[in-house]
């Protein structure tokens, strides 16, 4: 124990180039935190386990940064909304025409098409699709009538790349291309140019027209997505959820988690500790008795056993992890203020008679102050991966998106296995980066508090 | 001495109780109902197989009766009766945990096809204690060479290397670089098993072989993870000890540093060293539950795991005692040594 002043602690730690590292990317951190909460709107984050509101995303779509260090790029995953619209009416038909322009620059195929729409009418208007090509050929895709109603509807349907209607109009206009093409997907033909089967690139432009005879519809919404296997910053899991999202959100939870667990135990540690040491005799006894109990218990299988028979809620967990996590602090604390009560001044405040408490928070705690701040930094990592660890099991809070949840939906659906690696990376190294900015910091404290270890 | 031991195994056996005392009664009102529900079934079962028993009644309620009492009876016979909290049934529960009957495994079986927690658990504690042991061997004969080097070289090259990376390595979780390796070294580039299960019988002669070769990409991972904050440990012990009058001393003798470093100061550095050595074999055992979950590694960690996704009691109860008792006695034994090296320890607490 040596007695060091705020200010020098402060003038030393600006000094560790390690500590400096440590609060840079604490301040990263706490940015990212605060952007994600006002940027992303809170729904996304409780809608992360609700498969409906992910269903326009591709599955396990690559980064589209990927495409950058590769000679052969993979079709991104484009979700087209507004539409350039064009009203013709020529005596008692309406033609409503919407069109949507696809730059593909791609060397494979679109995985498929899906065209949903939202559209209010009232008789049978006819739908007609098609497409018109980077070397001009027009391809009719769909041409199809909705169901007639007397009064106006809110029509809402979908249109998909597997459907029959689109490989039967297509089947007509084989003669367009030079090459057999009754066994191919729907996407491969479109797509392809005309002399062999390879992605044909340049600008595409979808046209879906509404003809109607004296009535005029109205398109309430409509988008057209066309699947690809790059998608986001960060790429999509296997249920079609954007990982930045998740990786994001992780972060403002993982501090959270970290600071509650570690602060939380050294705060009660600390009292523990002190109080143990500056009553001494049976208290003391009795105190570290049962201290020792705590400290004998093996922490992670009490932890599974305590998450799945009580509570797996993040607020409960951070409990049960303050449980375990106080007891080495309160050993120390107890022996720091055993030292501290021996000296001259403590003594003397002893014998003039002041109380208990005032003698605690005026004359030991400050001088454990420093310990203390190391410790919480010291602490957060171990609470973070605990908490990682937990959720990788499975029995984690489900309605979070925790690193170690998705890390855990990684293992589930095989990520590993199936070289998703853009699913398994992301999340350990903010772990590990999150953890590695508190030890920085709690390195750099403890190396001031105790000048031994730096020689 | 003695008295410190002693007062130590009490100790010891009185957290143990309390271990055990928690753990029922966390899982016991499940335990209950899953009992009672096991004994209904036993009846029924007994009754299918005995058709004639069926055949003597002559309504289905006269039947249902006959079961309800069966049921009742075999109940009452097995103390079933009091509730789950009753101090003598959690008593006859202890009793018989301590004496290592664990009962039924409700739903988990051994590989060899017993379904007494027993047999499972004795059947999967070697296999953890054969990689975890070789891991913190070899952990700490690299960290205790890769820590003396340092210590002797504070603040050159070797010393920043071993600091960096105890600190770098230690806030990676070691599950999540299991994950890495078997994308790296189990599907990129095929040189190891991705499940760490070997596909064959225990029975054969190969089976010792193909467990370790299953064993290598697990234990690489341990150890890669594990050995930067050994390394670290033992170069502060060893920094503060090479700071002592008496290696200050040596060294303006003109003894050299290598023969200072390896010999005096290591064994001053090893009594610490020996204690973290004890304490740190029971606690990879913790740690072994998500590790072995992720390598598939057939031990007690996959077993908890196991038993803990299909709720099954009797094993989590009994892999829980039977992981205290493991980290008991490498706390007791730790504490004996530290207790031998240093008799400060063994005065102050003799009193």
């Amino acid at each position: 124990m040596s007695n060091v002043t705020p200010q020098e602690i402060k003038k030393e730690f600006l000094k560790s180039r390690m500590g400096v590292a440590g609060i840079v990317i604490l301040t990263i951190l706490i940015s990212i935190s605060i952007i994600t909460m006002i940027i992303i709107p809170i729904e996304t984050f409780q809608e992360w386990n609700n498969p409906e509101s992910w269903i326009t995303y591709p599955k396990t779509a690559i980064p589209i940064w990927v495409n950058l260090f590769l000679t052969e790029k993979i079709p991104e995953h484009k979700i087209l909304v507004e539409p350039n619209i064009q009203s013709i009416s020529n005596n008692e038909i309406n033609l409503t025409s919407y069109q949507f322009n696809l730059n593909f620059n791609y060397d494979q195929f679109p995985k498929d098409f899906i065209y949903s729409y939202l559209l209010e009418y009232s008789g049978s208007p006819l739908l007609q699709m098609s497409v018109i090509r980077p070397d001009g050929v027009r391809l009719e895709l769909v041409s199809t009538s909705l169901p007639y109603s007397n009064l106006k509807i809110i029509h809402n349907d979908r249109i998909f790349s597997t459907d029959i209607m689109i490989k039967k109009e297509l089947g007509l206009q084989a003669e367009k291309f030079e090459f057999e093409i009754d066994r191919l997907s729907v996407e491969d033909i479109i797509f392809s140019k005309t002399e062999l089967n390879k992605p044909l690139k340049g600008n595409y432009v979808f046209f879906i027209d509404f003809y109607e005879i004296n009535k005029e519809s109205k398109i309430i919404d409509s988008k057209l997505i066309i699947g690809g296997k790059a998608f986001g910053i960060m790429g999509t899991d296997e249920l079609r959820r954007d990982l930045a999202i998740g990786l994001l959100w992780g972060t403002p939870l993982a501090l959270f988690i970290g600071l509650v667990v570690s602060i939380g135990s050294v705060v009660i540690g600390l009292v523990y500790g002190i109080y143990a040491g500056f009553k001494g005799k049976k208290t003391d006894e009795t105190m570290m008795r049962f201290n020792d109990i705590i400290y004998a218990l093996p922490a992670l299988p009490f932890l599974i056993i305590l998450s799945v028979t009580i509570s797996n809620s993040i607020f409960v967990m951070t409990g049960f992890l303050m449980i375990f996590g106080w007891v080495g602090i309160a050993k120390v604390a107890r022996s720091m203020s055993l030292q501290i009560k021996t000296r001259g001044y403590v003594e003397a405040a002893t014998i003039m008679g002041q109380r208990d408490s005032k003698m605690i928070l005026k004359h030991i705690l400050p001088q454990l102050l420093p310990y203390a701040f190391a410790s919480i930094a010291i602490s957060v990592p171990a609470a973070i991966t605990t908490e990682a660890g937990l959720s990788f099991l499975g029995l984690g809070d489900p309605s979070f998106p925790t690193w170690g949840q998705i890390l855990h939906d990684a293992n589930t659906f095989g990520a590993a296995s199936r070289g998703l690696w853009w699913w398994i990376v992301p999340p350990g190294i903010m772990i590990a980066i999150t953890g590695l900015a508190f030890v920085f910091i709690g390195n750099a404290l403890d190396s001031i508090i105790n000048p031994k270890l730096k020689r | 001495m003695k008295k410190y031991i002693v007062t130590r195994t009490a100790t010891m056996f009185g957290v143990l109780l309390i271990t055990l005392l928690i753990t029922i009664l966390l899982v016991g009102s499940n335990m209950d109902t899953i009992l009672k529900q096991g004994i209904v079934f036993q009846v029924r079962s007994e009754i299918i197989e005995n058709p004639s028993i069926a055949e003597s009644f002559s309504s289905v309620k006269d039947f249902e009766a006959f079961i309800q009492d069966q049921t009742d009876q075999r109940i009452k016979h097995l103390g079933l009766d009091k509730p789950w909290y009753s101090p003598q049934r959690i008593g006859l529960t202890m009793y018989k945990i301590i004496l290592l009957d664990f009962g039924q495994a409700t739903f988990l079986t051994s590989d060899s096809g017993s379904s007494d927690v027993k047999d499972i658990i004795f059947e999967k504690l070697p296999k953890t204690i054969l990689l975890f042991t070789s891991a913190t061997i070899i952990i700490s004969v690299i960290g205790i060479f890769v820590g003396a080097l340092a210590a002797t070289k504070v603040g050159s090259i070797i010393d920043r290397i071993t600091s960096s990376f105890a600190i770098i390595s230690s806030s990676f979780p070691v599950w999540w670089i299991g994950m890495l390796m078997i994308f790296l070294f189990a599907f990129t580039y095929q040189i190891f098993p991705a499940r760490a299960t070997p596909d064959i019988p225990a029975s054969s002669p190969e089976y010792l072989g193909a467990l370790l070769y299953h064993m290598t990409l697990p234990l690489i991972t341990i150890v890669m993870i594990g050995f930067g904050s050994w390394a670290y440990l033992v170069r502060n012990f060893m920094v503060g000890i090479m700071q002592e009058d008496f290696i200050i001393a040596k060294k303006t003798m003109g003894i050299n540093q290598s023969k200072i470093t390896y010999t005096h100061a290591l064994k001053n550095a090893a009594p610490p060293i020996i204690t973290i050595l004890a304490l740190s074999l029971s606690g990879s055992l913790g740690g072994a539950i998500i590790t072995e979950a992720v390598f598939d590694w057939p031990g007690m960690g996959r077993l908890y795991f196991e038993a803990i996704t299909v709720m099954d009691l009797p094993v989590i109860i009994g892999a829980t005692y039977i992981l205290t008792v493991f980290f008991l006695v490498s706390i007791f034994i730790a504490d004996l040594l530290y207790g031998y090296f240093d008799p400060r320890i063994r005065s102050s607490t003799g009193e």
